[in-house]
């Protein structure tokens, strides 16, 4: 069982959009580690051939008619807008690019 | 920065070029990919938003099945495999425009897979080289909303104060198809890259699945392009030139950065995996985002979608809806019509094809149909700065003004009068010409005294006729036409001459 | 405290169609009970985050004039419910015990929610939770805890510790709970409460607020298992909304319930899963337990034990699948459409207000879920951990098909303790998880289950909870046994359990 190191930890964070100090670092990186540990009993309880279940109920082709619903008034979507301008979501600046 | 290019020529000879293109589709459902929001492009700001495309907590995505169905059709008209059974999955990455901060996209199991497209590109030397450009997969995912950047300079993300979101198009569906790495292409890779992209375009169209208006956005390319040294078969490191929204700006996009590439490496650098932007101004790209082993999309299967499992019966239903191939259909219509190469590329090129199929339906000759949109009603959509299509002439009235010709009421130079008047809302055709007394005179009487006048008008030509010389007659048969305002049968005019003056 | 608060659903229903009372009285008196104990962050059971007294009012009295007028939706028009505040409801804020949604007023109605209000129930409020139900004692709700009727020292169970202490308190005769890994059957268990989960897909999700999106189910939070039965036929049933959802009519629940208080258990083949019991169990659960399989035994069941091997790992691979869906669930709290923005000092980019915001308005546990499931999800990752769990899933689903090819129920303790004294667990995650040892193996599979009160344990005097697991769809089953078990448990009592719960006294706020 690897140990998670500080540093993963803080690129997790990182990932997950989590803005951790130092002092969370170091609580949470030791629970993490704990929790991981207990997770990984499960390494090689299931064979290769056993497929995964993704929904413990198997339906399958569930569509919608292409027939269009009423949509929110914009008075509603935007309700819980900490900011807005136009009709539209203000937000801060972005940094990084489109996908 | 400034890039070193390198000489198209010189690259060709240096290196061989591998394209990759990932083009995104909007579907044109009625109603988003999860949710039933109308699609409508345009309208007002987050007024087409629910809870689901809105992202907000508790609501649930509903798979739109008329998209699946569109799915499935494209996949088969790209000669792909229709999954037994796949689903959807969330790539997990943060971005404003994305409401949920992750899209519901498809991973591993794509709807449709292992596909091809042929592509014709026409050489220099003017023939015709095909290639088969092979598809890797294409799936099903949702598109995200739109960011206005404001403040800084001329509204781009960069050096913008804030930003505004209008989550209209998030959820709108979106096909994305994806090739193989297109190799052995060498100097033709830009033609080849931009035939592509037209072929799919035209495959969409045909299937009538999207709007595939590239300006609007509905239709977005991405063009993957590495260099390898000649001869190697070791692929380079790749660059990810985003959103180039014209066919044009494919090419240019290839040609540039195999250029820009070339640089790089001649110079002894590396290229950088990353994204690169196309600008349309001066043809140039500029670098994004680095694509490096710290993007992690996490992707895992959608929880609250079920899966996607196309019975084969289904399939076998949707693919009996597809539309003759256009290549195939190009084909048979050359044949049908008599067509020379030239004739059908021109046609094809004007965006003349459907026009000319509906006017020969309509009764007119191949020929005749051939003329009138590739001749005088491509001029005046070039004049009017519109489509063909949006010219004001519809095939059935170029084929009733060929049926006045046919039967002798007008001639060529009449018909572009009745054009005029098309143009103009004037009414039909036949309304057209009687209104403007646009009729060929047939009345003997008038036709023989206008011959005589001009015989008086001109003894000398007369005499020349007399003696034998025929070919004189053109310097009278213009006076005459003139005398009746173009308006005569200007072969029963030659007659008249050579009867009176034999 | 008025006995109109100590009539089930059930009796309420009766007396309304009787005109022996109105709904406005009923919600009323609903209303001064919670305004007598339920007190604050600070004292009390505190079971809600948000009580609604205009609009509880306001729909009891149109309940009362449909009445008038001949004119009743449901069976149990007028009654009043308490809902989960994990569960959106259109104009009431929804704010799932986290700060990340402090003030949040949702513009649209759970389909569950939808299908009360159609049915007129009058809405109390929005009953306290751990944060986004990442938990097992209510101790992570950002609002303060809810606290045990039992004893106010101790926790009521979680994350839908507030649904049960309401119902437990005589706050509600009915609340709505969602069970994610036990978050309605433990809840019962540590109250004296009767708690159901439903067959994954029986009742709409839609406005559920995910927390693990393929284990989460909505269910009814009752005293008696007739109420959850009428709750249960009330909210389940197909839902366009939910792609999940299971497309039968839900029925016969009621009809179940009615025919098992009869107490004739015949032919019944139950068992007894051999690895959700013995060492490192509390006496006192296992005892009340025991006492029960063999109240079963008496009543005609034929009980055996069936052994289940790969419930062992049920949770490590729960621990594996809910922090993976829940890391992906909760990126959508970035501050940029709602919820609770934090600016830091500076021209801060939106990325660094989505990481303030996300580092202030989430709990402890709550990012330790986040970050678990990061980690389990990442490429190098997958497989070991998420890929792995899924499979181990299917063994478990594999166990739960062959045990029911066997016996008709699976039967065990719902929960390994009895409620502990809050604060206990709150720091040492693994102990707390260990919680629901018993309950998480039904979600993993989709199975329904419920929980009973057994009686209460030796040693220290709290509820022990008797859980019944049934096959996928036969959720009837549930109610069969567990009305047979309640009618000749109350009977052997002299009345409902809660009847030997302390007097609450009113708190001063
Ligand atoms: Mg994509
Ligand atoms: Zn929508």
């Amino acid at each position: 069982m690897p140990e998670i190191s500080r540093d993963e930890v803080a690129h997790l964070a990182d990932l997950a959009r989590i803005d951790l100090d130092d002092a969370e670092l170091d609580h949470l990186a030791p629970q993490l580690n704990v929790i991981l540990e207990s997770v990984a009993s499960i390494r090689g309880v299931a064979g290769d051939d056993v497929p995964p279940t993704s929904h413990p109920i198997p339906l399958t082709n569930v569509f919608r008619e292409d027939v269009i619903t009423p949509s929110l008034t914009p008075e509603q979507a935007l309700s819980g807008a900490p900011e807005a301008e136009d009709g539209r979501f203000r937000v801060p600046r972005i940094l990084g690019d489109e996908q | 920065m400034t890039e070193t290019l390198i000489p198209f020529d010189e690259v060709i000879e240096k290196f061989d070029p591998a394209l990759g293109l990932e083009v995104h589709v909007e579907l044109n459902t009625n109603t988003k990919m999860f949710c039933g929001c109308p699609t409508e492009f345009g309208a007002e700001p987050n007024t087409q938003v629910c809870p689901t495309c809105l992202g907000l907590p508790g609501a649930m995505p509903v798979v739109n099945g008329k998209a699946v169905e569109s799915a499935i059709r494209i996949g088969l008209a790209m000669n792909c495999e229709i999954a037994e059974w796949c689903r959807f999955a969330r790539k997990n990455y943060f971005y404003p425009d994305m409401p949920k901060n992750f899209q519901t996209s498809q991973y591993d199991e794509p709807i449709a897979f292992e596909g091809y497209l042929d592509v014709d590109i026409q050489t220099a030397a003017g023939e015709t080289e095909t290639y088969r450009v092979e598809i890797e997969r294409a799936h099903m995912e949702e598109d995200t909303g739109k960011s206005l950047h404001v403040g800084g300079s001329d509204g781009r993300i960069h050096g913008a104060e804030y930003s505004l979101v209008d989550y209209n198009r998030a959820g709108i569906p979106l096909i994305e198809i994806v090739t193989k790495p297109i190799l052995g292409t060498g100097d033709k890779a830009p033609l080849v890259a931009k035939a592509y992209v037209a072929a799919l375009r035209e495959i969409l169209l045909g299937l009538g699945v999207s709007d595939v208006r590239m300006e609007q956005g509905s239709m977005r390319c991405d063009v993957n392009l590495s260099l390898a040294p000649k001869g190697s078969g070791v692929l380079g490191t790749r660059t990810e030139t985003k959103n180039v929204n014209s066919l044009r700006s494919v090419e240019r996009a290839v040609r540039y950065e195999m250029s820009r590439h070339a640089g790089v490496l001649l110079g002894g650098g590396a290229v950088l995996q990353e994204t690169r932007h196309f600008h349309e101004d001066n043809g140039t790209t500029s670098p994004g985002r680095v694509k490096s082993d710290a993007e992690d999309y996490r992707y895992f299967p959608e929880p609250d979608l079920v899966p996607v499992a196309p019975s084969r019966e289904w399939v076998e239903e949707l693919r009996s809806t597809l539309p003759e191939p256009p290549a195939v259909r190009r084909a048979r219509l050359q044949k049908e019509w008599g067509f020379s190469d030239l004739e059908m590329r021109d046609t094809v090129g004007a965006g003349a094809l459907d026009l000319v199929e509906q006017t020969i339906a309509a009764g007119a000759s191949p020929q005749a149909a051939r003329k009138w949109w590739l001749a005088e009603l491509s001029r005046r959509a070039n004049d009017m700065g519109v489509d063909l299509s949006a010219v004001g002439v519809t095939p059935e009235q170029v084929a009733a003004v060929q049926a006045l010709v046919d039967s002798g009421k007008i001639n060529d130079k009449l018909a572009r009068q009745v054009f005029d008047g098309l143009v103009a809302g004037e009414g039909t055709p036949e309304e057209i010409v009687a209104a403007r007394g646009l009729e060929i005179v047939s009345d003997e009487g008038a036709l023989s005294a206008a011959v005589d006048k001009a015989i008086a008008d001109n003894p000398d030509v007369a005499d020349k006729i007399r003696d034998g010389k025929v070919a004189a007659a053109g310097a009278l048969i213009g006076a005459v036409m003139k005398e009746m305002r173009g308006q005569a049968d200007a072969g029963r005019v030659r007659e008249l001459i050579l009867e009176k003056l034999g | 405290m008025s006995d109109l608060t100590r009539k089930t659903a059930a009796e309420l229903a009766d007396a309304l169609a009787a005109g022996e009372t109105t709904s406005v009285e009923i919600t009323q008196v609903h209303l001064d009970r919670i305004a007598a104990v339920d007190g604050d962050a600070t004292a009390g059971v505190h079971a809600f985050l948000h009580v609604d007294v205009e609009g509880a009012l306001e729909q009891a009295r149109a309940s009362d004039e449909r009445r008038a007028a001949g004119r009743p939706l449901h069976l149990l028009d007028g009654v009043p419910i308490a809902v989960k505040d994990v569960l959106t409801t259109q104009g009431l804020p929804t704010t799932c015990g986290s700060r990340i949604l402090e003030g949040w007023v949702p513009p649209y109605d759970a389909t569950v929610v939808t299908k009360v209000k159609a049915a007129g129930l009058p809405i109390l409020g929005k009953t306290n939770m751990d944060e986004f139900a990442m938990g097992s004692s209510t101790e992570h709700s950002a609002y303060g805890p809810t606290r045990n009727p039992w004893d106010q020292t101790r926790i009521p169970g979680g994350s839908g510790g507030g649904s049960a202490a309401a119902v437990a308190s005589y706050e509600a005769p009915l609340a709505l709970g969602t069970d994610t890994g036990g978050s309605i059957r433990q809840p019962g268990a540590v109250t004296g409460t009767v708690g159901v989960k439903p067959t994954y897909g029986g009742v709409s999700r839609y406005g559920l607020v995910a927390l693990a999106n393929s284990l989460d189910q909505v269910g009814p939070v009752t005293r008696t298992v007739l109420d959850s039965a009428l709750l249960h036929e009330l909210i389940g049933g197909h839902d366009p909304l939910d792609s999940t959802s299971v497309d039968q009519p839900v029925g016969g629940l009621v009809d179940a319930a009615r025919q098992g208080a009869t107490g004739d258990l015949a032919g019944l083949k139950v068992g007894v899963i051999k690895e959700l019991a013995g060492d490192g169990w509390q006496p006192g659960v296992m005892a009340r337990f025991q006492e029960t399989v063999e109240l079963l035994t008496e009543l005609g069941a034929a009980v055996t034990e069936i052994s289940c091997p790969t419930f062992v790992h049920s949770l490590a691979t729960y621990y594996l699948i809910l922090p993976a869906e829940c890391s992906s669930n909760l990126a959508k709290f970035d501050a940029m459409r709602y919820g609770l923005r934090v600016v830091p000092d500076g021209d801060p980019s939106a990325e660094a207000v989505m990481k303030a915001t996300r580092d202030a308005g989430f709990g402890d546990e709550v990012k330790r879920r986040i970050m678990i499931g990061t980690y389990a999800l990442s490429s190098g990752y997958y497989d070991a951990y998420y890929g792995q769990a899924q499979k181990v899933r299917t063994l478990i689903a594999r166990d739960f098909t062959a045990a029911f090819e066997q016996v008709d129920v699976l039967v065990s303790p719902t929960s390994p303790t009895t409620a502990f004294p809050i604060g206990e667990k709150v720091d040492d995650p693994l102990a707390m998880y260990l919680q629901d040892l018993a309950t998480i193996p039904a979600n993993l599979a989709g199975v329904p289950g419920i929980s009973v009160p057994a009686g209460l344990a030796e040693e220290d005097g709290l509820p022990v909870g008797f859980q019944v697991l049934a096959p996928a769809l036969a959720d009837d089953r549930l109610y069969r046994v567990g009305a047979a078990v309640e009618a000749a448990l109350t009977s052997r009592w002299g009345g409902h359990l809660l009847e030997k719960a302390p007097v609450l006294e009113g708190v001063v706020r």
